[in-house]
């Protein structure tokens, strides 16, 4: 018999508390293959954010902590720093990352810190509601830009893999989707490059997971999908921004 | 028996050194002693003073309210301690950048024309050491001896050649200081 | 013991806290406690041991947060807008039960502030200070042989209750020198990974998680127990304090770091005067010592409290006095340092009454 599908022994046996289509269950899916694959799971401690994702402890099941909302490669680096031999993530949203924990995760990336950040870029703040985030679209209606993000009153969205990847400290930056299969396996193998990175001690590594948030956007989750393709992806271009030698 | 003294001036003329060699010197010799540098922030030029205590018991305040003993430097701080000084209590003053004569007359007072004698040494940066050693010569707080031993530990590396010309600085600051006595 | 050596208060600070296991320091430059963290730039190298400037107290405190979650020594040093920045870590380090050690040397505020040494964040370090329901371990040492010596107490401390001590200084005891004489080196080979400790599961059954969430209140309720629980083991067992001269005094006056030292002077000279004072002197500022000062209610005419705010510790010293006797109060603002003299003319306003 062939197994075609199994649930990676890193994931609980928790069901998650995601809204339908929303993609943190693949991001989570992914990350979990990857631990998984590697054999890094009982070495691992995740920092987990505040957002929706505050409870992924209880989805994959490592030690983990939660971070003060924003502090997470903080938090990281005081781990990764005394203990070196832990393999150290954190798993933050663009509210958390972008906005409130943007100096944390900016001089994380420029001491090069050996740990390693998948960002989950839904465009707004999940948990409390849909308001506009740094990464929200222009034109982008959520519940605290009611008139749809104007750059005149809110500025541009931020670009946080292309900003990081004019740094000399990440040693592998790179941004993936989730909203159809290749983009989904792609994402995998960018995370396992971030892995890669920090296991050869090469220094930050971050992968942004393009992703989508139905129930803030107000959509079914096919429309969202839809949504991702038509209007993110051409505004958040996927690829690779920063690989330095030995990231494979 | 505590003995508390002032020392005050620019910054940049020695004042914290000369206090923390006075307080390296009475730990040396087994006593409680205290060093309180006043801070700000400025690091160089602006008005430094420190409270040096050596005492044979333990020491409450390390803060000379009334000072007993001041060692002046320049004219603000004259104009600060003056008024402050207790009665009978001893001013040594670097006259070259001092102006005026001291207004109280129940006070003792020792003018050296500090700046001169430490050309004379051959340094002029010694005008801290001339008014310290003339201090201790007074008050006793420790033994000059021990002040020249500190010095050792103070002045290393490149600044070792100095302890020389601080030694002599010390000891003709404390024969200044015999003869006002003698004088007296 | 060694031998004694002349050292600023701040960094007698640090070496102790190197001596006491100090495994990694996180800080942010601050005046007037700067030297703390460049000698831990120094010393912590040469050991070994993590130094790690941070981008600002927010992330020090974090990085504390997170070397503490692997059961390390860590230690982090600031000044009262440095430290009013790290409350939400305070606070989150609190309700973690994770152990670190952090110093205050307080200076004048509020805002900017000055950098000369003050008082005034005792209420902030010993009423909680950032959100919720806690408190830390808070002492005040009154001279540098003090603040070395507290700051193995610090880490140990720490370690026994899993909570975070709070070493509060100001500028004055950290700028001044005095001879300091250093307990023992810790063993810090014989330092071991906690059971509780996140630094990925490894051959432990269970899974480490270490947060100070839990979404439904009556697990929140159940987590804030465990903390009053602890407190209240606190409180019968490590309150600290200093009578001086209290057995035939008349008066008591009451006083915390530089201004209890102070007082010792004042003390001295009402003395000499014929007037019988003596001093009660809380080290642990939280737990406080409320039952000495109770007790002493009995004996004194009144109370004198004198700090370098507009009277914190002194709501703890009413509390504690309860009426019994009345409580006067001379505080200095912004900075400035009373003077032994001045302490005793405010007091005798009092008597005769």
């Amino acid at each position: 018999m062939k197994t075609i599908y199994k649930v990676p022994s890193a994931i609980t046996s928790r069901d998650t508390t995601y809204c339908p289509g929303c993609t943190h269950g693949v991001a989570h899916r992914i990350v979990a293959e990857l631990l998984d694959e590697t054999g890094l799971t009982k070495k691992t401690v995740i920092v987990w954010p505040v957002g929706c994702s505050v409870f992924g402890y209880y989805f994959i099941g490592t030690d983990a902590l939660i971070a003060a909302h924003g502090r997470a490669c903080a938090m990281a680096t005081g781990i990764k720093r005394v203990h070196p031999e832990s393999f150290v993530m954190t798993y933050q949203g663009d509210g958390d990352l972008a906005s409130i924990g943007i100096a944390e995760t900016v001089h994380a990336a420029a001491r090069g810190e050996n740990i390693t950040t998948v960002f989950i870029n839904n465009g707004n703040y999940g948990m409390t509601g849909g308001q506009m985030s740094p990464t929200t679209l222009i034109g982008q209606v959520t519940t605290t830009s009611p008139y749809g993000r104007k750059p005149e009153l809110n500025g541009f969205p931020l670009h946080v893999p292309e900003m990081l990847a004019t740094m000399d400290g990440p040693a592998y930056i790179a941004r993936g989707a989730l909203d159809n299969p290749q983009h989904i396996n792609q994402a995998k193998k960018f995370i396992q490059k971030a892995f890669t990175a920090q296991q050869k001690r090469l220094g930050y590594s971050l992968v942004e997971l393009v992703s989508t948030c139905p129930t803030n956007w107000k959509m079914t989750p096919v429309e969202s999908i839809e949504r991702v393709k038509r209007e993110v992806l051409p505004i958040f271009p996927l690829g690779e921004f920063r690989a330095v030698k030995g990231v494979e | 028996m505590e003995k508390g003294v002032v020392i005050s001036g620019f910054g940049g003329q020695g004042v914290m050194l000369a206090g923390e060699l006075l307080a390296e010197a009475g730990k040396e010799e087994g006593k409680y002693v205290t060093f309180l540098p006043s801070y700000g922030p400025e690091m160089r030029g602006g008005t430094a003073n420190c409270h040096v205590i050596v005492s044979d018991t333990t020491i409450a305040s390390p803060i000379i309210g009334y000072p007993k003993a001041a060692i002046v430097l320049n004219l603000p701080s004259l104009d600060k301690y003056e008024p402050l000084m207790k009665k009978d209590g001893i001013i040594i003053i670097n006259k070259t950048l001092v102006p005026r004569e001291v207004k109280r007359d129940d006070v003792r007072v020792l003018q050296i024309d500090a700046q001169h004698v430490a050309e004379d040494l051959g340094n002029k940066k010694v005008v801290n050491m001339i008014l310290l050693g003339a201090y201790v010569e007074i008050e006793k707080p420790v033994k000059i001896e021990t002040l020249k031993n500190a010095l050792k530990s103070y002045l290393t590396g490149r600044k070792a050649e100095l302890i020389e010309v601080n030694e002599r600085a010390l000891e003709k600051g404390a024969e200044i200081a015999r003869d006002f006595m003698g004088v007296k | 013991m060694g031998e004694k050596l002349l050292m600023k208060g701040s960094e007698a600070i640090a070496e102790a806290a190197i001596r006491a296991g100090a495994m990694a320091f996180f800080g942010y430059p601050i005046t007037p406690q700067n030297e703390t963290p460049e000698y831990f730039s120094r010393r912590m190298p040469e050991l070994g041991r993590v130094f790690l400037q941070a981008e600002s107290e927010v992330a020090a405190i974090n990085m504390v947060y997170g070397a503490a979650c692997t059961g390390t020594r860590a230690i982090t040093t600031s000044s009262s807008p440095g430290i009013s920045l790290m409350q939400e870590g305070f606070s989150y380090i609190a309700n973690t039960n994770v152990p670190c050690v952090v110093v205050n040397a307080m200076r004048g505020g509020p805002g900017l502030g000055d950098i000369a040494p003050a008082q005034a964040d005792y209420f902030q370090a010993t009423k909680g200070g950032g959100h919720g329901d806690y408190h830390s371990i808070v002492i005040a040492p009154h001279t540098v042989q003090e603040e070395a010596d507290l700051m193995f107490d610090a880490f140990e401390l720490a370690d026994k209750y899993r909570i975070m001590v709070v070493v509060l200084v100001d500028g004055l005891l950290g700028q001044m020198m005095e001879p300091v004489e250093f307990k023992d080196w810790v063993d810090v080979k014989k330092f071991k990974t906690p059971e509780w400790a996140t630094v990925g599961q490894g051959d432990r059954a269970q899974r480490n998680i270490l947060i100070s969430f839990d979404i439904l209140a009556e697990g929140l309720e159940k987590m804030n127990l465990v903390l009053q629980n602890k407190y209240a083991k606190i409180r019968e067992n490590e309150v600290r304090f200093e009578e001086y001269k209290m057995d035939d005094a008349d008066y008591a006056i009451t006083a915390f770091g530089t201004v209890a030292r102070i007082a010792k002077t004042t003390i001295e000279l009402a003395r000499n005067e014929g007037i019988k004072i003596g001093l009660i002197r809380p080290i642990t500022l939280y737990p406080f010592p409320e039952k000495v000062i109770e007790n002493r209610a009995s004996n004194v005419k009144f109370f004198f409290d004198t700090e370098m705010n507009e009277g914190q510790m002194l709501e703890d010293v009413k509390l504690a006095v309860n009426g019994k006797k009345p409580v006067y109060f001379h505080g200095r603002l912004g900075g400035i340092v009373p003077t032994a003299e001045e302490i005793l003319d405010e007091f005798k306003k009092h008597l005769g009454g």
